[in-house]
């Protein structure tokens, strides 16, 4: 029984960034852009949110743990945000091709986060490593709460990045199909032109979904740096990020564009990725294991053409780039 | 657009540009260049740098002596084959963003020979059996997309990455499983015996001359043969190319096997040639970086060789900058992706125009 809890608990630890990376490029993918610069933006605010909280640690001496938490999230956000807006600008005013511009932002992007990672490490003489007090701002659960029997390990005992990701898809959700404006926002992606002579301003909310979508991209990059559990503690190690943005547009397939299904996918990934260490498995090879998440997405996109449902299939629109003179 | 805004002629609005001279829009792109360069050098006088020496021990670690030299060309090479290899299907507007895996695919077949028929094979035979082993599976690789593309319509993007990762893992299984080198403490594939090396001409394996070659083949079938004829055509219109009889799945089907075949002979000298060992890494980003290249230089191969180049002497050059400057060596990777962001802008500059609300008040139409 205590392996299994200690396991659940790991799986959710583990899909905690990839479920960041999701939801941001779902909000991207629904106006119509494909940014394949998801593990750009997370280096970007990997490194952003480790620097942030460094030096405000390093300015105050005794760092207070809301102003840190505040400090790692919205540096964070707002770098990746920066990547996204590059990207937003190339695409949607300059009409860039999304695949490549995508591809040149996560070269750009995991440059920068190894580069800058490295020259703080260089100018603290070695590595940059925040201290105790943050690096227990991003691993500890809820206080009280969490002593709690069982309930407490299995709901309350996890950082606070991780209520912010569930936070986040819920909240995603009811706007994709609650609000006006989500609905304009899958108008756009599904059928721009249409959008357009509706009178919704097209430009903007792709601008606002692709940088807003960027920015929580950031966030899974911080919670990988931050981390200790599934990460590396709040010290920048050398391509520490590589991997997950790619396996976070694999589950937007997976999800079928649904933050919801997109909680339990990337729980699946997650559990999938930590279960050999508390479930040893002996008949499959462990890099064979590995292939599976994108083996079942290869099966997942050829699925949802058959199954030919709607709701399952990638916005109309998405990949091209929208001109309003051009037919 | 709200009702009022109806009324007044934005400030600035988009418009298509009638066609920019040969000569106007190289300037446009190299200025492009440029200006990554002046953003990179600014990053450089921020850190504490100076931005010349910087920029020089580049120029001078990466061409200016003849072991500096191989070592960008031997960055070069595969760089432009995977480009190559991209081009074809790009032009057809099937965004194989696989080449990466197609690359690993060719590199994990030519090392099945090289370990296990090195002592059975003559090494020329040795090589031209993984050449064309090479080709063959990473055409393949690039089938299976491309059939379920050209059958059912998947998304191609999505469908090449995830087989990337799954070729990518295969290798690891390969490294830590069957192929691991007994006598290492850290799991590897062995290195390849003598006889397995491929030849160099002029101290770079041999690799360059059959990359060399295949520049004039892809131009050659893509603006002078009925293949690369049907390619354009489908790229443009695909109901175009169905009215006028044209197979459009078995277009899309041979383009992607060629595709993949060119990717794969990359893998074949990356193994044989550079590396003498199959790696997770073999394929160094060299698939997602060649995608870059091949579209930036519109698709002409004679271009990609001078993109390429440039690329490879960032890359060689920024590991100089670090020995010497202790500047840490993924400003390759930043200097790279300011250039490629860059000239990716600069493109709009060249095909549209702002064109300025006109200053008389109340207007003219």
């Amino acid at each position: 029984m205590d392996t299994f809890l200690n396991f659940v608990v790991a799986a959710v630890l583990a899909a905690t960034p990839l479920l960041f990376g999701t939801l941001g490029e779902i909000l991207t993918e629904k106006s119509g852009h494909l940014n394949l610069g998801v593990e750009g933006m997370m280096f970007m605010g990997g490194v952003a949110g480790l620097a942030g909280t460094y030096y405000y640690e390093k300015a105050v001496g005794e760092p207070d743990k809301l102003v840190a938490a505040v400090i790692g999230v919205v540096c964070a956000f707002l770098c990746a945000m920066l990547g996204a807006l590059i990207y937003s600008f190339l695409t949607i005013t300059l009409r860039a091709n999304q695949n490549v511009t995508g591809l040149a932002l996560t070269t750009f992007g995991t440059g920068f986060g190894n580069f800058f990672g490295e020259i703080m490490g260089n100018a603290a003489g070695g590595y940059v490593s925040v201290g105790t007090v943050i690096k227990a701002v991003f691993d500890e659960g809820i206080p009280v709460l969490q002593d709690i029997p069982i309930i407490g390990k299995l709901l309350f005992s996890y950082n606070f990045l991780v209520y912010l990701a569930l936070a986040i898809a819920l909240v995603l959700s009811y706007f994709l199909t609650k609000t006006r404006k989500g609905l304009n926002l899958r108008a756009v992606g599904e059928s721009p032109a249409t959008a357009d002579a509706a009178g919704i301003p097209v430009s903007t909310y792709k601008y606002l979904a692709t940088c807003i979508g960027g920015g929580i991209c950031g966030l899974g990059g911080l919670y990988i740096v931050m981390n200790s559990a599934n990460g590396t503690g709040g010290v920048w190690v050398h391509n520490s990020i590589s991997g997950y943005g790619w396996l976070a547009v694999a589950i937007v397939i997976f999800a079928t564009w649904s933050p919801l299904k997109s909680l339990i996918c990337s729980l699946v990934i997650g559990a999938l990725s930590v279960l050999p260490y508390y479930y040893p498995i002996t008949f499959i090879p462990s890099a064979i294991y590995e292939i599976f998440p994108y083996l079942a997405t290869v099966a997942v996109l050829i699925m949802i053409i058959f199954r030919k449902k709607k709701n399952n299939l990638p916005p109309a629109s998405l990949g091209l780039a929208y001109f309003r003179e051009e037919r | 657009m709200t009702y009022e805004n109806v009324k007044k002629e934005p400030l600035v609005r988009i418009a298509k540009r009638p066609e920019l001279s040969k000569g106007k829009a190289t300037l446009v792109r190299l200025s492009s260049i440029l200006v990554a360069l002046l953003i990179g050098g600014l990053l450089i006088l921020v850190l504490g740098y100076n931005p010349i020496a910087v920029y020089a021990d580049i120029i001078k670690g990466s061409l200016l002596t003849g072991t500096a030299l191989k070592s960008t060309v031997k960055i070069a090479v595969p760089l432009l084959g995977a480009a190559l290899a991209i081009a074809p299907a790009f032009k057809m507007k099937f965004w194989n963003c696989g080449a990466e895996g197609q690359i690993t695919v060719g590199a994990i077949v030519s090392t099945y020979f090289a370990l296990y028929h090195v002592d059975n094979l003559p090494s020329p035979v040795l090589f031209i059996v993984a050449f064309a082993a090479a080709a063959v599976v990473g055409g393949l690789w690039g089938l299976i997309p491309a059939f379920f593309k050209a059958r059912w319509g998947t998304n191609e993007t999505l469908f090449t990455l995830m087989l990337n990762y799954i070729a990518i893992g295969f290798v690891k299984y390969l490294r830590i499983g069957p192929w691991m080198d007994k006598g290492q403490m850290f799991p590897k594939v062995p290195m390849f015996d003598k006889a397995a090396r491929l030849p160099e001409v002029f101290g770079v394996h041999i690799g360059w001359i059959i990359v060399l070659a295949l520049v004039i083949f892809i131009y050659v079938y893509m603006t002078r043969t009925k293949h690369g004829y049907e390619i354009a055509v489908v790229g443009e219109s695909v109901s175009t190319a169905r009215y006028s009889g044209m197979n459009v799945g078995k277009v899309i089907m041979r383009t992607m096997f060629l595709s993949g075949a060119i990717a794969g002979i990359v893998g074949w000298m990356m193994v044989c040639g550079t590396n003498y060992t199959l790696s997770d890494t073999t394929a160094n980003g060299y698939g997602f970086t060649a995608i870059v290249v091949a579209w930036l230089s519109k698709l002409n191969p004679f271009t990609m060789v001078g993109i390429s180049a440039f690329l490879a002497i960032l890359q060689k050059g920024s590991n100089t900058i670090q020995t010497n400057f202790g500047i840490p060596a993924s400003a390759s990777e930043v200097l790279t992706g300011l250039i490629l962001l860059c000239m990716l802008g600069s493109e709009f500059f060249i095909n549209y125009r702002f064109v300025f609300r006109k200053k008389t008040v109340g207007g003219d139409d």
